[in-house]
């Protein structure tokens, strides 16, 4: 069996399979997601794999109507808007994600510590079908 | 620790070409414009010849112009071959962080005259094109994915500051109109109108073309009309963004012995402070930028004094919420206090604190590698009493300048005295 690196492509790899990876620093553990080969806290290169939880809430936010050219060709625009959040993680990290199953039409309902789980979302199509992190309300 | 500049560095002319959309202009031409200005503002005069080093700031010719090694092109067209030319790179902060260089280059002993310039020629690209290639400055593995635009981070920025401090959204609003206010009286700047002016226009528009002519009862019911100020990324709405941008600015540094050779009111740059961070998300708060705060405490034990003395600042408004985030990093204002003083008139040129007196780069304009140069050429005309109708009253001793790249991963701050 061959030992999983930290390189950051394993993240989305480990994504392209629903899995939300992370790091856990083996001096002084804290927890990095994505994860990290050298320690943000002690700069030890010791560290391990983790599999997140998926579980967090909702730290900061915003609904996006004029979108950049992927998410443009994902479908959205001034009149389709979508939310990115950042999560707060139950691990301590936190992360960028789009916020899928909220209800947009007026951003001022939504509210920061919104309790929310893992999910993933397909963009593209065909050959260029890709799978994205996510969250949802939990 | 934080050292003292080894040498004292004196800023002795300024340039800026006008900002906006220039079809008929390359970025090497709006370089020319503010160079050809620089000159003429040394007030006894300089021979290009004596310039030792030119520091360039400029985010991204090569998306925007399809050119990349643009130093060295640019120092040519000013005249200036064979002198060193260094491009620097650190997204919309480059042209701070260039100003760094031209200052750390004079203070080290290798140059006596430096000169830093910085431009972007932003407008060739398609609006799409235009947001992907800003996109470039945030991480393109684990932000880009997630949809984030940048006034998608400043937004997500905003709703965390506006729910921890119970903030009032409006205060966002009174920024945009407090720094068209300030644009309106610059003539170098892409906005140069008030809000008031801007409603105007779309009346006489209307008129023009016979349709209904609309009708706002002040600036603030303009600002919350969806489709005169349309939302781009909730809670920030089209005159929340600094707009897209052409535009170049240049300033002469030497070093201070030679100051007098060139001006009788040379301005000091008396500290450079500049700090990094990771990306939004791995930041202990959401409502600061602890770069911001770093770069600024730096600068402040550099000059040896503190935020009460600064008399102005020009800071980095790429987004409404990026001002007041700002004011309360340099410490201006108690955290959670700057959405007040912004509402209360207090970063007004007739308040305790003038903030963006040049218009910021909401009215301005923000082409994104001259932003940084731009805020000095500010700070020159405030301390020389030539900004015309903006002009702060009293005696200003120092100036600051805050110049942020991305959505905090770099942050450069310069304070400035006047010794005269």
């Amino acid at each position: 069996m061959t030992e999983k690196s930290l390189n950051t492509k394993e993240f989305h790899q480990a994504i392209a399979q629903d899995i939300l990876i992370g790091s856990r620093c083996l001096n002084c553990g804290k927890i990095s997601i994505p994860q990290r080969q050298i320690c943000p806290n002690c700069h030890s290169e010791q560290a391990e794999r983790i599999e997140a939880k998926g579980l967090g809430n909702l730290a900061a936010f915003t609904v996006i109507y004029v979108p950049t050219t992927s998410m443009a060709e994902a479908g959205y625009n001034s009149k389709n808007p979508y939310c990115v959040g950042i999560v707060s993680l139950e691990e301590g990290p936190r992360i960028s994600a789009q916020i899928i199953n909220l209800d947009l039409s007026d951003p001022a309902t939504i509210e920061i510590g919104l309790a929310l789980k893992q999910t993933f979302t397909i963009r593209g199509e065909g050959d260029s079908a890709k799978k994205y992190l996510a969250f949802e309300p939990a | 620790m934080v050292k003292k500049l080894s040498r004292s560095v004196a800023l002795v002319g300024v340039g800026m070409s006008k900002f906006g959309a220039f079809p008929e202009k390359n970025s090497r031409d709006l370089f020319v414009e503010a160079f050809q200005e620089l000159r003429q503002s040394v007030q006894k005069g300089f021979d290009p010849k004596e310039i030792e080093a030119f520091y360039m700031g400029n985010f991204s010719s090569d998306h925007f112009e399809n050119q990349a090694h643009l130093a060295p092109i640019v120092a040519s067209w000013a005249g200036l071959s064979p002198v060193a030319s260094t491009r620097i790179e650190d997204a919309c902060a480059s042209g701070g962080v260039a100003l760094r260089q031209g200052v750390l280059a004079i203070a080290s002993g290798d140059a006596d005259v430096v000169l830093v310039g910085g431009l972007e020629k932003m407008t060739d690209l398609p609006g799409p094109k235009v947001t992907d290639a800003l996109a470039l400055a945030a991480d393109s593995l684990f932000e880009i994915p997630a949809g984030f635009t940048f006034p998608g981070f400043y937004a997500a920025m905003a709703t965390a500051y506006i729910d921890q401090y119970k903030a009032d959204p409006d205060a966002l609003l009174n920024v945009a109109i407090k720094n068209h206010q300030n644009g309106a009286l610059n003539e170098k700047a892409q906005f140069n109108q008030t809000i008031s002016q801007v409603m105007d226009g779309k009346r006489r528009k209307a008129i023009q073309k016979d349709l209904p002519v609309p009708e706002w009862e002040d600036e603030m019911a303009f600002m919350k009309d969806p489709k005169a100020n349309p939302m781009i990324a909730w809670p920030l709405r089209l005159f929340d963004c600094s707009p897209v941008s052409d535009g170049a600015a240049a300033v002469l540094l030497v070093s201070e012995e030679l100051a007098s050779k060139y001006t009788d009111h040379p301005i000091f740059v008396v500290a450079s402070g500049q700090a990094s961070d990771g990306s939004l998300a791995e930041r202990e708060s959401l409502s600061s930028i602890p770069a911001a705060e770093k770069a600024s405490r730096h600068a402040y034990t550099m000059a040896g004094i503190s935020p009460e003395d600064v008399d102005f600042a020009e800071v980095h408004d790429c987004f409404t919420i990026a001002e007041i985030i700002a004011c309360e990093d340099l410490g201006f204002f108690p955290r959670g206090e700057a959405w007040k003083a912004a509402m209360e008139g207090q970063t007004a040129r007739t308040g305790s604190h003038p903030i963006n007196t040049s218009g910021g780069l909401k009215s301005k304009g923000h082409p994104v590698g001259a932003s940084g140069v731009g805020q000095a050429v500010e700070v020159w005309k405030q301390m020389h009493g030539i900004a015309g109708e903006r002009q702060l009253s009293g005696k200003l001793r120092y100036g600051l300048t805050h110049n942020v790249g991305g959505t905090g991963q770099t942050c450069v701050v310069h304070i400035f005295e006047n010794r005269n």
